[in-house]
């Protein structure tokens, strides 16, 4: 670093001014053209040399690692156990003690309580009213915020009941009710552990990572085997899914503490259970609670996904519309999703606000007083449930008056077929001939040792040995494990989505934090954009556009798009004010100020927002291997389909390793980038 | 000092790094060059200090000297890296866990620079939590915890929340806490550097209040010099983790070690801290009624300036000592030469 900064330097003695092309930028261009050329004419080159194992790896070299994992599967769910008890005993407790709740839950808000079995069953007490449920709604969205949540919160449910989608709704909603409280208490105790024992952060830490990185497909599969196909499976795999970001926040929330309330808890002499419970958790309420609603944010988005291995409700609903292609169908099933996930969200983002605050509730009154809303809510709920059976519309929503706009849908889609049929058609084709497609054979055509050679030295320029080490070892495996290609193809449709993204993502950041107004109309596109489930953005794309890589590519950079807005506006927003100024009085005009002090200054950020981009972008990836592409995605799926474990997990595995690889050069360049501006200390 | 020792320490070191543990079993006691060279920093250096019961014990130093890492110390918050921590006459370093937390339940309170009360409980529940935690009855918590919201004047605030508060009422609240289970020994870090000038005159005037009413062994962390002078019966001044002078206010003004000790006591109002006690002289016989000898000169120098001839100073048994003149209490004023 030193010797660098001696040899600038020196160079701008000798030379008289700074020269532009330093031996380091020149070795850097001179790699990148290199590699760029034998992406396209590797292919012949290797021909010419008569050395086709240098861009096909020969299959003889690969180590069977499927084969592997699916016989130890086999074994663990047939074979393994201890003593008396196997494996698969322990795997059907765990089933009984999430399904007793989730049936309760589900007979409450869906199907009713019944006695007996099959024709002969009788209900005991039908699921609770739709409009019950509505008034609670409504109740719990004035006591978190205020009458305008309130109203969102009702209009969406009266949205899901008006267009026929309740009952669906409610059986998605039973399975969110019991997945977060799930994986939001795991996560707690999970996370205040990792924070108790900084070994078992470190042993967490890649354990997270992994289960953040791997698709879900990939797990799927295993968590069939194990517990079989149903509302359960769907459960474990949504928890599984939902849980790593809550322990992640809760780590970081209680190590956020203030330490002097950490010493204060000390001094007062508190057990280390109560440090915990009674210091450290409350005071970190409030960052613990986002965490809350990451849970639930991510349990929706596992809807539909966990509706393949046999959740009922909306997911299955879009699903079983996109497989027969009912436009209409699945697009009002995706809308109800996003509906009732924006109800969902909104309200637990303001009771998490409202977490850190004080009670409004005076003390001293009655219990009724105190507690009013429930009251009511509870009033509402048994008065539906007794005039129900004179009633029936308060029971269920009556049928006759759901509106249905599928059609309307269908039609939209059709008449934008036919008359626009042409231009999509030429978009499409466009952006395939001039940028998907080289892009596409230079991934191909890049020799396997040249392509890892290069990681290893970004890496290493990087962050230093050990992330050249990381790197080498990560498409090391994948290479040994035969997936090569596939993982190239994943890299190119993730690469081309994540560079179309940034293009038009960062300056819709900077325009977001120059302009006021702007800014507001781009915060509620995004916020919008990142409620939404990630299947849901496959649905409008493909009637558009049909199946291919093109359809996969829109629909990964409508999803991946948020965070690259998100993190270069908050960096251009967050320059300092005193550069501003002095850039100011030096005379800059407004792009100046923007080009050499804005962007340079938030490039940082920008980094991370990007590096948030490819993680969404690689997640979104397997999703669109419903849409027909070629790459990791796909493999997974096909895993799925057909429950094969090893192929799954390897194939999930290899995903997991390119978005590790991403993630941690990119986080070391906007760290590296960070030392620079000298917002960061190097240590 | 005739008063009992209450606390004291006897060669606490803490380092910190990776090889601090190592440097410290080849060395006892090492160098400023052998910590240097073996990449460790020394928080707190061979810190030995004793304080007597019912003293007002001030631990004064810059950001970085490393008081508030020797109270920690001292309060076990942290732990040593050799030396030992005597409380009462026992080691503190060797208690259990369940020991320690006895020893703080009952015996030690804290008051913090940023008041670290909780934010989501009440003023009375910030108050009353070192008690609840012990699981002392509801009736008597809250009997507890109006008496010591009475003592520092918040009667009528119980039910705020502490975002509610300013900035001294919150210390207010922090210092009630830490008084709430009774306790001998009190730790006191930096608690009023986080309030405004005024602020701070009127809470340090206010702790001199309670502390006439209730003779507790204080331990005072505060990187105000003025501060330190104004409330304590001895100083120890830090510097680089090492306590570089230990004396009451007086004696640093009068016989500062170091001259770093003597840049921090240029800027101080002489005639507030020295005593006509140091400016006798026993070779001068006055008239008029005596002064007595642990006055401070600011309060008794119109009187001697006013006086014709040298008054007499009578110490604490009402002998006549000797008398002082007005010339030297001038020196005191107007600050030349040495007040001696």
């Amino acid at each position: 670093m030193t010797q660098r900064v001696a040899n600038r330097h020196a160079f701008s003695v000798n030379g008289g001014a700074v020269r532009w092309l330093t031996p380091r930028r020149a070795m850097t261009l001179g790699l990148i053209a290199l590699t760029l050329v034998l992406g396209k004419y590797g292919g012949d080159l290797a021909k010419a040399l008569d050395m086709r194992w240098l861009v096909k790896f020969p299959s003889a070299w690969t180590v069977p690692f499927k084969s592997q994992i699916t016989v130890a599967m086999k074994w663990l769910v047939e074979d393994a156990h201890v003593g008396p008890l196997a494996f698969t005993d322990l795997t059907r407790a765990i089933a009984w003690l999430i399904e007793q709740p989730y049936q309760f839950m589900v007979s409450f808000l869906a199907k009713g309580f019944w006695a007996g079995q099959g024709a002969a069953a009788t209900e005991i007490l039908p699921a609770a009213s739709w409009i019950a449920v509505i008034v609670a709604v409504i109740a719990l969205g004035h006591y978190c915020r205020d009458w305008g949540l309130a109203t969102l919160a009702g209009g969406c449910f009266l949205y899901l009941a008006a267009f026929g989608q309740w009952d669906s709704a409610m059986v998605t909603l039973a399975s969110v009710a019991i997945a977060v409280p799930i994986g939001a208490g795991g996560g707690l105790l999970v996370g205040i552990w990792a924070y108790r024992h900084p070994v078992g952060e470190r042993i967490l830490s890649p354990m997270l990572d992994l289960m953040q990185t791997v698709p879900v497909f990939a797990y799927l599969v295993p968590i069939l085997f194990m517990f079989g196909f149903g509302p359960v499976s769907a459960l474990i795999a949504t928890i599984i899914y939902a849980t790593p970001p809550m322990i992640r926040v809760t780590t970081l929330a209680l190590k956020g503490v203030d330490p002097e309330i950490v010493d204060f808890g000390r001094m007062a002499g508190t057990t280390p259970r109560q440090l915990i419970w009674r210091v450290l958790v409350p005071s970190a309420a409030k960052s613990i609670m986002i965490g809350v609603n990451q849970v639930i944010m991510l349990t929706l988005n596992m809807v539909i996904i966990a509706s393949m291995i046999g959740a009922g409700g909306l997911g299955f609903d879009v699903l079983a519309a996109l497989r027969r292609l009912d436009i209409g169908a699945g697009f009002e099933a995706g809308l109800a999703i996003v509906v009732l996930a924006i109800a969902v969200d909104r309200i637990s983002q303001a009771f998490a606000q409202q977490a850190g605050q004080a009670p409004t509730v005076p003390a001293g009154q009655g219990w009724i007083r105190r507690h009013r809303r429930m009251v009511l809510v509870l009033v509402v709920l048994v008065v539906a449930w007794l005039l129900g059976r004179l009633v029936p519309a308060l029971k269920d929503y009556p049928e006759a008056q759901t509106l249905t706009t599928g059609a309307f849908w269908s039609e939209v889609v059709r008449y934008l077929n036919i008359n626009y049929f042409d231009s999509f058609e030429a978009i499409k084709v466009a952006f395939l001939t001039w940028f998907m497609l080289p892009v596409k054979q230079m991934a191909l055509g890049i020799p396997w040792p040249w392509a890892i050679a290069m990681l290893v030295l970004l890496g290493w320029r990087a962050g230093g040995a050990r992330l050249a080490v990381l790197c080498g070892t990560l498409s090391g495996l994948i290479l040994l494990a035969g997936l090569w290609p596939k993982a190239m193809i994943t890299v190119y449709l993730c690469g081309a989505s994540v560079i179309l993204a940034t293009v038009i993502g960062v300056p819709l950041g900077v325009v977001a934090a120059l302009s006021r107004r702007g800014g507001q109309v781009i915060g509620v596109v995004i916020d919008t954009l990142q409620t939404l489930p990630s299947f849901v953005y496959l649905i409008p794309v493909v009637m558009l556009f049909r199946v291919g890589d093109f359809t996969a590519m829109v629909a990964i950079v409508l999803y991946a798009l948020a965070p690259a807005v998100r993190y270069a506006a908050h960096g251009v927003r967050n320059v300092s004010q005193d550069l501003i100024e002095a850039g100011t009085v030096s005379g800059c005009s407004k792009w100046q100020l923007l080009r050499l002090i804005r962007l340079p200054m938030a490039l940082p950020e920008i980094l991370l927002g990007i590096n948030q981009t490819i993680m969404l972008a690689l997640s979104m990836l397997v999703i669109t291997a419903l849409v027909g592409t070629r790459d990791l995605g796909q493999e997974v799926y096909i895993a799925l389909t057909k429950a094969d474990t090893g192929r799954g997990l390897v194939a999930g595995l290899a995903i997991a390793f390119i978005a590790i690889i991403a993630d941690r050069l990119v986080s070391a360049a906007a760290r590296g980038a960070r030392i620079r501006f000298g917002l960061e200390s190097p240590s | 000092m005739t008063r009992p020792i209450k606390l004291s320490c006897r060669n606490v070191w803490k380092l910190y790094g990776a090889n601090a543990d190592q440097l410290l079993h080849k060395s006892p006691s090492p160098t400023d060059a052998e910590i240097r060279a073996a990449g460790v920093i020394g928080a707190v250096r061979d810190a030995s200090i004793d304080i007597a019961d019912g003293e007002i014990f001030v631990i004064m130093g810059l950001s970085g000297s490393g008081k508030s890492t020797l109270v920690r110390c001292l309060a076990r918050l942290i732990e040593s890296s050799r030396g030992q921590v005597l409380f009462e006459g026992s080691d503190l370093l060797q208690a259990s866990d369940r020991e320690m937390i006895e020893i703080r339940r009952h015996k030690m309170g804290m008051v913090f620079q940023h008041f670290a009360l909780l934010p989501h409980l009440t003023v009375l529940q910030n108050i009353i939590f070192p008690l609840t935690v012990q699981g002392v009855g509801a009736q008597e918590t809250n009997t507890r915890g109006r008496e010591v919201l009475e003592l520092v004047g918040l009667t009528g605030r119980e039910d705020y929340y502490p975002r509610e508060l300013s900035g001294g009422q919150q210390q207010r609240v922090g210092i009630a806490r830490s008084l709430v289970t009774e306790p001998d020994l009190w730790f006191l870090d930096e608690p009023f550097s986080a309030l405004d000038p005024l602020i701070r005159r009127e809470m340090q005037d206010e702790f001199l209040r309670l502390q006439a009413r209730l003779h507790k062994t204080i331990v005072f962390i505060t990187h105000d010099f003025d501060e330190a002078v104004r409330l304590a019966d001895r100083i120890a001044v830090m510097k680089d983790g090492e306590i570089i002078q230990v004396a009451t206010p007086q004696e640093l003004l009068l016989r500062p070690a170091t001259d770093y000790v003597a840049e921090f006591t240029r800027h101080i109002p002489r005639d507030k801290v020295l005593t006509v006690g140091a400016l006798v002289d026993a070779n001068l016989t006055g008239s008029g009624a005596a002064i007595m000898a642990d006055a401070r000169v600011a309060d008794v120098a119109e009187r001697i300036i006013a006086a014709d001839t040298a008054v007499p100073v009578a110490d604490v048994d009402g002998r006549i000592v000797g008398a002082v003149d007005r010339v030297a209490v001038a020196r005191v004023l107007f600050g030349t030469g040495s007040a001696t």
